[in-house]
């Protein structure tokens, strides 16, 4: 049971990598952006075709993946997304559903629907034990680097000044920039980060969670649970949301496979019922 | 009715809510389509189904402001109960439809009480959860349902006694289109209503809504039950008119589909439903036959246009290179 | 004379901050009384608290006796406790009309009514025709709200509290922004409401409230500073002093 626990404490971090962007865009632009997850697997073909084409070693495609859906996300942030944020929700869901149909059809046609293989390599392969826990050494080394991310996330956020000016423009955009913020810069800044944290979850992800076209899809509504549960306000909102998603689903699919993900979206129908700012969140403002 | 003259303010309410004459005219040509369209039955079917599915999320998203990306919840709903009573109980049509337009609206009434509170990503959320765990109900209980396979064996008893659903269409197309054409009939009385305007003043501005004495939480519970409830005939149509009940009724895209066609055709007057089911339709056939496998990316570059340009703006391409206002 | 609209030691914080500091307030049937009080007094804070707005920390609240602190907004308005906005709260997508016919149809309980149109009740009717007239609003009727000029969406968030027929008024500076030649005209409005209605008015323009308020509480920093007739107020040197600096509105 504790190897259970270890893997759902892997899935969570791993979800949260992945969903700490769309928490903090849509906490600082109040922007709903369903296609976080066309990020999240941009970052996952990226890992996928340096080493299968170009025999990138693993480790040096995270950063790349990093990187490479950052730009992506800074370019369509100036262009595309920032005439979109006074729009009323509705739109910004259309919008953003629209990006992911796009995205999944244009990966469709250029790479094609199969799942992508990733060889891991192989000092992170197999699994040893520790007391009575089975320890997978690639969730290991999921853990170990998102735990660090998040450290690094949280050091940002309250040590460094672009952290105050990224928390005091979530906080109230218009007295942000009152106060001589360059409130689109962060806005650039945070998104692009957001993203490229998304494609760098992607390529972690790709050999445990899987990797096709319907990425975005299948795990969008994770995603939302994270954020919708854990709140905007805080990093460590989302991040405890995660851990419970990601333990409540290994566990659920373990014990009860025959009612599978039921469990999950129940689980958060109820939370967001009682509590519809999220176990964490502030109440909403807006 | 005295003989002395209508005040201005009686006449400019009674202006409001009478028929006008592109109304009729609609009506009209939707009655007269039945001969019109003969060999076209089985596409106008569906047509007429997803205009009464996106009729019904008009009424709460362009009239009560609520976001949902789960209606189909209710479309399912609908659509296995009729199928189930079809194939358990008793095929007649019109008792099956009765008692799917029944438990949709009972299921909306349950669920009601989730969109009251929360923010619109809140109930983006829970809409969502709602039909994901519907989805997965209909996948799991399998011996009910039929699982992936969907649910086989439904045949339905002729309508009103006499008439077959044959493999033209003909039949179900009447039928759909008496369905959409009694439940326009209802939503239009119920919109033009001191209930049905209240909606519209409770999703422009819900405080004030409340400092004139609106409750607002039973009027969003009475017409998200309303709209559930025509949902579910939606489905019921659905499954009735093709004799059979898949997952595909709960999907994502049916969700995603319906809020397309309804902001393609407008929301907030009730008809932009049938305008958009119309085009939606026309437009699916149209980029189908360039393009089988990748529809999915073109009415994705839609929606992204449509967003950026502005939904109001769509009509008017004139305003398209102007910068907006906001 | 009776009490009609009474606070008990009534309470409202937000984090560190106490907004309303241990009000205990009376109006009396018929009352004509002003509230006032420097910027930031709590004046607002304690308008949304007596309609339910906000929900207070400690105290309560009776209407006619009757202990109303729990009720929800919605129901104080049914039992006649009505306010106007400082800043106009209007449907902006309706036309004048279309907002007072749903508030009078709501004040005579068929706005829930959902098979018959609206306005085919003739007491509507004639109550929208004497609104409209009153407050001027006939010629623009049936524009959209929001394309209305600012005098004009001001009188309808007036013409949209009396259409409620309320028994308790609690006016938010309803002259707020309105130029001073149309302002004695929504004032001679007020002063025309039958005498059984209580109207409680929250006032920056001194003239206005000496020449239409009996009776004065002056509010500084969410507590009651001063309260009296409204003679013995504009005399009184600590209220002056409370507004030295402050000037007129």
């Amino acid at each position: 049971m504790l190897t259970l626990l270890f893997d759902g404490i892997a899935y969570g971090m791993l979800l949260f990598v992945l969903a700490v962007g769309l928490a903090i865009t849509l906490g600082l632009m109040n922007f709903i952006n369903l296609a976080h997850g066309a990020f999240a697997m941009a970052g996952g073909y990226v890992t996928v075709l340096l080493m299968n084409k170009l025999n990138v070693p693993f480790l040096a495609t995270l950063p790349l993946a990093f990187l490479f859906t950052a730009l992506v996300g800074a370019a369509l942030e100036r262009t595309l997304y920032r005439p979109m944020y006074s729009r009323p929700h509705l739109d910004q869901v259309l919008f953003s559903i629209g990006l992911v149909f796009m995205t999944v059809a244009s990966v469709d046609y250029f790479i094609g629907s199969q799942q992508q293989i990733i060889q891991l390599p192989a000092w992170l392969q197999g699994r040893f034990d520790l007391a009575a826990v089975g320890i997978g050494k690639y969730r290991l080394f999921i853990v170990v680097v998102c735990a660090l991310l998040t450290l690094a996330l949280q050091a940002v956020l309250s040590r460094t000044r672009f952290g105050s000016r990224l928390r005091a423009s979530v906080d109230d955009p218009r007295v942000a920039a009152g106060l001589g913020i360059n409130v689109n810069r962060v806005f650039l800044l945070t998104f692009a980060v957001g993203s490229g944290l998304a494609g760098l979850g992607g390529a972690l992800g790709a050999e445990v969670l899987g990797l096709d076209p319907t990425f975005p899809i299948k795990f969008m509504i994770y995603f939302l649970i994270v954020v919708s549960v854990g709140g905007t306000t805080t990093i460590t909102g989302p991040l405890l949301a995660a851990l419970l998603l990601g333990i409540a689903d290994v566990f659920g699919k373990y014990y009860v496979p025959k009612l599978g993900a039921f469990i999950v979206y129940t689980l958060m129908i109820v939370i967001l019922t009682l509590r519809p700012q999220g176990l964490f969140g502030r109440a909403a403002t807006r | 009715m005295s003989a002395a003259p209508q005040s201005k303010v009686a006449a400019s309410l009674a202006a409001q809510s009478r028929w006008k004459a592109w109304e009729l005219a609609l009506a009209a040509l939707a009655v007269v389509s039945w001969w019109l369209l003969g060999e076209h039955a089985l596409l106008a079917n569906e047509v007429a189904i997803l205009a009464l599915f996106a009729v019904s999320l008009d009424l709460i998203l362009g009239y009560a402001g609520i976001v949902s990306l789960g209606h189909a919840a209710f479309f399912g709903f609908g659509a296995y109960t009729a199928a189930l009573f079809a194939k358990h109980v008793m095929p007649d049509p019109l008792v099956g439809m009765a008692v799917a337009v029944l438990a949709a609206a009972l299921l909306g009434a349950v669920c009601s009480v989730l969109i009251l509170r929360g923010s619109d990503l809140t109930r983006l959320m829970v809409t969502l959860g709602v039909a994901l765990v519907f989805f997965e109900l209909a996948n799991k209980l399998d011996w009910l349902t039929g699982g992936t396979d969907g649910l086989q064996g439904v045949v339905m008893g002729p309508l009103l006694g006499r008439f077959e659903f044959d493999l033209y269409g003909r039949t179900a197309y009447a039928y759909s289109l008496v369905v959409l054409l009694v439940a326009m009939f209802i939503a239009r009385r119920v919109v033009h209503s001191p209930f049905g305007v209240s909606l519209k003043a409770l999703r422009d501005n819900r405080l004030r809504a409340m400092s004139i004495g609106l409750s607002v939480n039973a009027r969003l519970a009475a017409v998200y039950t309303f709209a559930a409830a025509l949902a579910g005939a939606a489905g019921a149509l659905l499954a009735q008119t093709s004799g059979f009940a898949s997952l595909d009724v709960f999907d994502f895209h049916r969700s995603a589909d319906v809020l397309l066609v309804l902001v393609i055709g407008g929301t907030g007057y009730l008809y932009g439903g049938i305008f958009g089911a119309i085009a939606f339709k026309l437009l699916h056939d149209l980029i189908s036959n360039w393009t089988t496998q990748y529809w999915g990316f073109w009415l994705g570059l839609f929606l992204v246009v449509l967003a950026l340009v502005g939904r109001e703006r769509l009509m008017k391409p004139w305003t398209w290179f102007r910068r907006s206002a906001t | 004379m009776t009490v009609v609209l009474e606070t008990r030691s009534l309470v409202k914080r937000f984090g560190g901050i106490t907004a309303t500091s241990d009000v205990s307030l009376r109006v009396e049937r018929g009352a004509r009384h002003a509230l006032i009080g420097p910027n930031g007094a709590g004046k607002t804070t304690l308008i949304n608290l007596l309609t339910g707005v906000l929900e207070p920390s400690s105290g309560s609240i009776a209407l006619d006796g009757v202990d109303i602190t729990r009720i929800a907004p919605h129901q104080r308005v049914r039992r006649g406790v009505v306010r106007t906005f400082q800043i106009n709260q209007l449907f902006n997508a309706l036309t004048p009309l279309q907002s007072l016919a749903l508030t009078v149809s709501a004040r005579l309980g068929i706005s829930a009514k959902w098979w018959q149109p609206l306005g085919r009740d003739a007491r509507v009717v004639q109550a929208c025709e004497t609104l409209l007239r009153q407050f001027r609003l006939d010629d623009v009727m049936d524009q959209k709200v929001a394309l209305l000029a600012y005098g004009k969406r001001r009188l309808l968030e007036i013409a949209t509290a009396i259409a409620s027929q309320p028994r308790v008024l609690l006016l938010d500076e309803p002259v707020a922004g309105v130029p001073e030649g149309e302002r004695q005209e929504i004032f001679d409005t007020i002063n025309a409401l039958p005498d059984e209605v209580s109207v409680l008015l929250i006032e920056h323009d001194m003239d206005l409230v000496f020449n239409f308020a009996r009776s004065v509480t002056v509010l500084v920093n969410g507590a009651v500073f001063a309260e009296g007739d409204v003679q013995s107020i504009s005399t009184d040197p600590r209220v002056k002093a409370v507004y030295l600096g402050e000037g007129h509105g």
